[in-house]
């Protein structure tokens, strides 16, 4: 019986293998990530790591390419229907891990389950309603006309409705999303994606085994095995790919580049981020701040370009605005402005010709050599007669501290979560006011009403040209105000065995598509 | 003998007692869990809700007794990170750590014993001060930069191209001087052995082997060199007392001398400082852990310091004070048994 079961399944394996080129010989992908994935449950907690763990187990409705076009998924097509409503139609013929078939209604009780996700609430908020019209369109309403409907759409992951309703033995219900705790969600997993999760021991490793009916039968990758172990090291992390123990690593840190780039069988691949790195100056605690000419003063001090290639070593684009190229309010005008005797003239003429003295804080363990870039603005800023007293410390110590907002100038990094600028100057920029959240990370207290009011205009507005152009002005407004110090995009930096193709599958989220992966076709 | 053991057992929770307190008392410079356990985007009053929901805002003597009255039950938390009990997160980490320490002990006692004993004996042979000069270096290293040298050289492998490769001499001397690699350089690979319980080992398998072998060495590297000079030290002396200048007189060979009656004077001290730095060794994982993403104790609990996940680390920190007073206890026993003048005694001496 089990010799007869066996057998017939390899002879239907034999026939898929032959209706079916693209799955070439079975190919094991062995990663070094600096993390690994919290918990199973997508949405109890929203960081790069589990979004990364979304694009192996799940499939999103739709994701960027590497242009920051968006590419059908789950969703095949779509129409804006009148200002609030998007029509989107659904794959057909896709099924979820347990078997049961993905429809319309999975992704109408996702996005209810995003909506009352503590991390995603925020986010989701403009969604008013989703429902199914049938089993493979979905209409998506908003409370008011919102642009940004199709970012969003590249956070939803839709999960198996049936698979995780009703409850546990002990009576816990299934789609229950427990923050740090022992929910269903967060030990059992069923998705449409690429990947199955066969084997998970957190902090030591995740096992993936490829899902055989995979709807998207036109992906080239043959990856058929992953194994997932989080290397937080960052030296044991290259050792580990340099050593041949794992295929394909994350997060190659600066000072071991040219060692990745230059070693016989491993490959570099480096490509511009899309978090801006900067400093915040608080005009609440030091009154000279309050003056644009000082803001300005700082900005020109600060010599980008040099910490970009010094002390990145190349792994930074120097940065005069949030957007980044090819985000929507990217303006191509603004430029870095290093110029140390300008810096001089505007700190004279606000009266400040003599300096003053300040504190700074900065994490120790963040961003890419946050420490040492956070020690290089304060020698630049002496420049101008600003004496710094900085303090560095690490990551969970940094942000307690940064929310008493009781130093007077403080680093901080930001990706904006719906790949749009907006969101930078919604949350590191506008007046703060703690009864609509907006201004949550507005270390400085900055406030400039007009910047707001062109943020908020250009957030109700559906022609994407309009707004693209109001999003560039505001850009303008806040470099000619200088009301964030930029500094930098991070880069991002892959290290990869020969004959992994992994340029064609990341993109600049940092999410790489790992489905689509080809091993060993050059 | 039992009140011996009763009075080590009232130390066992005076250590657990007094960590717990300590461990509570700092949580608060440690960070915010909070913090790690949402989205940066996250709104206030979302966190708030949280923290209130995991008792944070409970000033810190509810928290306290809250943790003493579950800890007194044998529950010591439940880890923000792992969503599990604290002790089950230990236990399923412990193993890794044993088998890292034992890899490594028994390096330390293979090696010094003989070294010890050699450069005690003969000590202006070239030898003794080749492997004295080796042992300052060895205490002079420091752990992770060991490892990272281990890796270089036996996982990644190094080419020497210092001499003429045209040469015949030039081209043998660079080929021995360049390593292949190839030896795993992080993890306890995938071929474990489940043994019982949380426990997969990697003794019983060629590949867990030789994941063990470079962690192992790393981690014998500080206490290696120690051990050797103390052997060294204590066996020079033992050579000078009169009951072996006595033996000698009596025509009685060298080698029972030296490894009948004086290396057993020679090991009560070693055993002593031996059980403690056994314990010592448990806490100088962290780092080699780090380095070989060894996945036992010192590694999560250096995660769990980088997470704030408080349960976890003070559960580990008590886990670790009574780890130190078993060993201490054992030390005791074993000396007892080693040196019958001893006397184990509830009372104090």
């Amino acid at each position: 019986m089990t010799l007869k079961k066996t057998l017939l399944a390899s002879v239907i394996g034999a026939a898929l293998a032959a209706t079916l080129p693209a799955t070439a010989a079975a190919e094991t992908l062995r990663i070094g990530y600096s993390a690994d994935p919290e918990t199973l449950d997508i949405h109890e907690q929203l960081s790069g790591g589990m979004l990364r763990f979304s694009h192996l187990a799940f499939d999103p409705l739709v994701r960027w390419t590497q242009d920051f076009d968006f590419e059908p998924r789950l969703a095949s097509d779509w129409e804006q229907v009148d200002a609030t409503t998007l029509r989107m139609t659904l794959r057909k013929g896709v099924t979820f891990h347990s078997g049961n078939p993905f429809t319309a209604e999975d992704v109408a009780w996702t996005i209810e389950r995003l909506k009352a996700s503590p991390d995603y609430r925020t986010i989701f908020e403009p969604i008013a309603d989703a429902r199914a019209l049938d089993d493979h369109t979905l209409e998506i309403t908003t409370h008011a006309p919102y642009p940004l409907l199709l970012n969003l759409a590249t956070y939803i992951f839709p999960l198996d409705r049936e698979f995780y309703s009703g409850s546990t033995d002990n009576g816990q219900d299934k789609a229950e999303i427990v923050k740090a705790g022992n929910s269903f969600a967060s030990r059992h997993l069923s998705g449409t994606g690429p990947f199955i999760v066969t084997e998970r021991r957190q902090g030591v490793r995740v096992e993936f085994e490829r899902y055989a009916d995979y709807w998207d039968e036109a992906s080239e990758g043959n990856v058929s095995r992953i194994v997932l172990t989080p290397i937080a090291e960052n030296a044991s992390r290259v050792a580990a790919l340099l050593s041949g123990g794992v295929d394909f690593i994350d997060a190659v840190p600066p000072n071991d580049l040219d060692r990745v780039r230059q070693a016989q069988d491993t490959n570099l691949v480096e490509i511009p981020g899309t978090r801006i790195i900067g400093f915040q100056l608080n005009e609440a605690r030091v009154e000279a701040f309050r003056d644009p000419r000082v803001r300005q003063a700082v900005a020109y001090a600060i010599n980008q370009q040099g910490i970009a290639d010094r002390l990145m070593r190349g792994f930074a684009t120097p940065a005069a605005q949030f957007s980044p190229a090819g985000y929507s309010g990217h303006n191509p005008e603004l430029m870095p402005r290093y110029d140390v005797e300008r810096a001089q003239q505007l700190m004279a003429e606000a009266g400040y010709e003599d300096g003053f003295r300040i504190d700074m804080i900065a994490p120790n363990n963040r961003y890419v050599n946050d420490a040492q870039i956070a020690q290089a603005v304060a020698n630049m800023l002496a420049r101008i007669n600003i004496d710094v007293n900085l303090r560095t410390m690490p990551l969970a110590q940094y942000w307690p501290e940064y929310d008493t907002r009781s130093s007077d100038a403080a680093m901080i990094g930001w990706h904006s979560d719906t790949e749009d600028s907006a969101n930078f100057f919604q949350y590191l920029t506008a007046c703060i006011d703690t009864d609509t959240g907006a201004g949550q990370y507005n270390y400085g207290s900055y406030c400039n009403e007009a910047l707001d009011a062109l943020v908020a205009d250009a957030d109700a507005e559906t022609d994407l040209e309009t707004r693209n152009a109001m999003l560039r002005e505001a850009e303008q407004m806040l470099y000619d105000d200088a009301g964030y110090i930029m500094l930098h995009w991070q880069n991002l930096a892959y290290g990869a065995r020969d004959g992994i193709a992994i340029d064609a599958v990341v993109n600049a989220t940092d999410f790489p598509y790992l489905g689509d992966l080809v091993i060993g076709r050059d | 003998m039992i009140a011996f053991l009763t009075k080590r057992l009232m130390h066992a929770l005076l250590v657990m007692f007094v960590i717990s307190v300590i461990a509570f008392a700092i949580q608060g410079n440690l960070g915010d869990p909070i913090q790690q356990m949402v989205g940066q985007s996250v709104p206030e009053s979302e966190r708030a809700a949280l923290r209130d929901q995991l008792g944070l805002n409970d000033p810190f003597h509810v928290q306290y007794l809250r943790f003493a009255g579950n800890a007194l039950q044998g529950d010591f938390g439940y880890s923000y990170f792992y969503r599990e009990p604290a002790l089950e997160v230990i236990a399923r980490h412990l193993p890794a750590t044993l088998e890292l320490v034992f890899g490594a002990s028994l390096l330390i006692v293979l090696l010094s014993v003989p070294i010890g004993v050699f450069s005690a004996i003969k000590p202006h042979a070239l030898l003794s001060r080749f492997f004295m000069g080796v042992s300052i270096v060895g205490i002079s290293v420091p752990v992770f930069l060991t490892a990272i040298i281990l890796i270089q050289i036996f996982s990644i492998g190094i080419s020497v191209t210092l001499f003429p490769g045209s040469t015949a001499w030039g081209a043998w001397l660079n080929a021995a001087l360049s390593t292949q690699g190839h030896m795993p350089s992080f993890g306890r690979g995938y071929e474990l052995v489940h043994v019982m319980g949380h426990w997969d080992t990697n003794l019983a398998s060629f590949d867990g082997l030789k994941h063990l072998v470079l962690p192992s060495i790393a981690l014998a590297s500080i206490m290696l060199p120690l051990f050797i000079r103390l052997i060294r030290a204590e066996m020079m002396e033992v050579l000078q007392s009169e009951y072996v200048k006595f033996a000698r007189a009596k025509g009685i060979a060298p080698r029972r001398i030296h490894f009948l009656h004086a290396l057993k004077n020679t090991m009560l001290p070693v055993i002593t400082v031996g059980g403690v730095q056994i314990g010592t060794m448990v806490a100088y994982t962290i780092l080699t852990e780090t380095v070989f993403q060894w996945p036992g104790l010192g590694l999560m609990f250096l995660d769990a310091i980088n997470r704030a996940d408080i349960p976890l680390i003070v559960a580990y920190l008590m886990i670790v004070g009574v780890i130190f007073v078993v060993t201490n206890t054992l030390v005791d026993l074993i000396y007892g048994l080693v040196n019958p003048t001893v006397k184990l005694t509830g009372k104090p001496a």
